[in-house]
């Protein structure tokens, strides 16, 4: 046996590729509205309000909406950062955390997060080489193997280790620190990665070098994202499926191809249409969306998204639609009374 | 133009607080009445810089400028304190990317409109209040007699930012300064704003200088656009001009490195390496390092800004 698959950090692959590597289902996490000394019940913020869906092995799932619609707080409630109300994670055949299931431990392992602020997450009295190495030995990797690991990784990122390696956080630039969060993520070797608005904050020129890094990551490594992000371009160059979220809740999910070309949800459409065109000559001159995403404290019944849709129904505020496949297109998904016909190809 | 109204001239920036840098080295540019000019580029660039500096909102004790401001016939950099209130927020006024912090959290939003209108225009506090009221209106703000009792913590991002535009714009200013104004929101709430902004631009027919690193925000709203690199401007022209046949080998990375939806399947374009630490410029042409195109001369000969028909640029090999 080679040392390689002897180490606490081998994971292996279970249920062949058919298998999603995670399904998550009915995912609840209402967060209590304090508004006063005795007014101490009744106001929930619904973060995210029965989210299921699954993610397939080895393909990118797009996490879209605004601010406020419950994708971060959905990235936490996977990687347990905060504990759901209700609701089942499987994490390749294991339910986790459960009896007989993988144990959170464990399930951390093969499930790492890189977050929007790249300053913000990283020690700031750790050297980067420090930082990267941390986690694999409290998982039980000799030190001197899990630095070796460290240095190859950040080699890998693009940061060479005889210039970088012993230099702390302050002492990079954003798009050199979020190649940090990445090579620290990969120290443990996941299965899963979530990406939270990682490229969020980063400059477009360094945002592109950042995409393509982690193209290449996942095609060597096997990696499934959870690419989380409002922009909607970039969403469209990452994804294989994409899920877009209004007010805690999924309002339509599809492979990406179909959701940018065949929306069928209103909110989608108008997600669309609010992207600032390149070309002077087709300047927007109509604002798709009016308002502001409204308040996720005790929404209205019925469908959520009511109050901004310019095609809403009498049904449409008292019965909440359900995810329902869109004609007989396979995976495409949306929770709309309306069924709207898919708008003719562009 | 001929008689421009802002004209910036070979403005040199250099901070020498806790850290040094070269904020701007030798920046130029004209707008004219009316006009509506992009300050496009990363950070650091000295986009925000450029900004701070028409106010003169940076403290002078550790701040060294050179060059010259002139405003509607004024220098600007020789103005007395007292004049420079007159200045800003009269004649031209800012406003932030984030408006949560450029309020003041303890007045409603309606005591700091009309703050502004009693000092600058002397109004007295019910015709203050009519033109805050109004103001708010205009800016589409719903409910305005509810929001100008409001908080600011009280406004959504947007309200916010449309509350924000209204304190600027209740003096008729000129001159309208937009830092980075739809960063912090939302693409359904960005395209409102942006859309409200062009609209209240050809209501009042002031001019506009916009900084964003958004090129699809910049191309909504602009006539010109400059493209800002390490301090100096590497390529001005119209917007259509930048954006279609850009001549320098940094906006053409820009661009290329910007995601679309042709761009899916295939590596994305990148310009290679980080912008330069502002503390050491390199000596020629500070994008040199970076450049694909560079070459000896690059290295040592700093390129000025030179016209063609459509654009400026400042390159000793651009590229068509």
């Amino acid at each position: 046996m080679s040392q390689e698959t002897t180490t606490p950090l081998n994971t292996q692959d279970r249920g062949g590729p058919a298998q999603p590597i995670l399904v998550v289902n009915n995912l609840k996490k209402y967060f209590p509205v304090r508004s006063g000394l005795f007014a101490r019940e009744g106001k929930f913020v619904h973060a995210v309000d029965n989210v299921s869906f699954s993610v397939a092995k080895g393909k990118t799932l797009g996490i879209v909406g605004e601010s406020g619609c419950g994708k971060s707080t959905t990235a936490k409630l996977i990687a347990r950062l905060i504990n759901p109300d209700s609701g089942k994670m499987v994490f390749d055949g294991d339910g986790v955390a459960e009896y007989g299931g993988i144990a959170l431990k464990e399930f951390r392992k093969n499930l790492q997060m890189v977050f929007q602020d790249s300053f913000a997450s990283l020690n700031p009295r750790l050297t980067i080489e420090q930082t990267t190495a941390y986690g694999p030995t409290v998982h039980g990797v000799s030190r001197a193997q899990a630095f070796a690991q460290a240095r190859s990784l950040l080699q890998r990122v693009g940061l060479a280790p005889e210039q970088f390696a012993t230099r702390y956080p302050h002492e990079l630039s954003g798009g050199q620190r979020q190649r940090v969060n990445i090579a620290r993520a990969l120290a443990y070797q996941p299965r899963l990665v979530i990406l939270d608005e990682a490229v969020a904050a980063l400059d477009k020129s360094v945002q592109a070098q950042v995409l393509n890094l982690l193209q290449e990551l996942k095609s060597e490594r096997q990696l499934t994202y959870l690419f989380i992000s409002h922009d909607l371009h970039v969403v469209h160059y990452m994804s294989d499926e994409v899920m877009v979220m209004y007010l805690g809740q999924v309002v339509e999910k599809g492979p990406v191809e179909r959701i940018f070309s065949h929306a069928a949800h209103p909110y989608t459409r108008a997600l669309l249409s609010a992207i600032p065109s390149m070309d002077p000559a087709k300047r927007t001159l109509k604002s798709p969306l009016e308002g502001d995403p409204p308040n996720p404290i005790n929404p209205p019944a019925g469908c959520r998204f009511q109050d901004r849709c310019p095609l809403v129904k009498d049904i449409c505020r008292s019965v909440s639609p359900m995810l329902a496949p869109v004609g007989v297109v396979y995976d495409h998904t949306v929770a709309c009374h309306l069924n709207l016909e898919p708008p003719p190809h562009e | 133009m001929s008689n421009a109204l802002l004209q910036v001239k070979d403005l040199h920036v250099q901070f020498n607080g806790q850290r040094k840098g070269q904020a701007l080295s030798g920046l130029n540019f004209e707008v004219a009445a009316g006009e509506v000019l992009t300050l496009l580029g990363e950070s650091g660039s000295g986009k925000s810089v450029t900004l701070r500096t028409l106010l003169r909102l940076h403290p002078e004790k550790n701040t060294l400028i050179k060059g010259e401001i002139i405003f509607d016939g004024q220098d600007i950099l020789s103005l007395n304190p007292k004049a420079i209130n007159q200045y800003r927020g009269r004649k031209v006024s800012m406003i932030f990317q984030e408006p949560g912090l450029a309020f003041d959290p303890v007045y409603t939003i309606g005591q700091q409109l009309t703050e502004v209108l009693r000092t600058h225009e002397q109004l007295d506090a019910s015709a203050a209040q009519i033109r805050a009221l109004d103001m708010l209106e205009r800016v589409q703000i719903p409910q305005a007699r509810k929001r100008f009792n409001a908080y600011p913590h009280e406004l959504s991002g947007g309200m916010r930012q449309r509350a924000m535009i209204a304190l600027a714009l209740v003096c008729k200013p000129q001159l309208l300064l937009a830092d980075e104004p739809t960063t912090a929101l939302d693409a359904s709430v960005q395209i409102q704003i942006l859309l409200l902004l062009r609209e209240l631009q050809k209501e009042t027919g002031m001019s506009v200088i916009f900084v964003t690193h958004d090129i699809g925000a910049a191309v909504e709203v602009s006539d010109r656009i400059a493209v800002m690199y390490a301090g100096r401007i590497v390529e001005i022209g119209k917007a259509v001009d930048i954006v279609s046949k850009p001549l320098h080998p940094y906006t053409q990375g820009l661009l290329a490195s910007t995601v679309r939806h042709e761009n899916r399947g295939s590596p994305l374009v990148t310009i290679t390496g980080s912008p330069p630490n502002l503390a050491h410029l390199p000596k020629g042409c500070s994008f040199a390092p970076r450049c694909l195109r560079a070459q000896v001369n690059c290295l040592s000969e700093q390129p000025e800004l030179a016209s063609t028909d459509s654009t400026s640029f400042a390159c000793w090999y651009p590229n068509s």
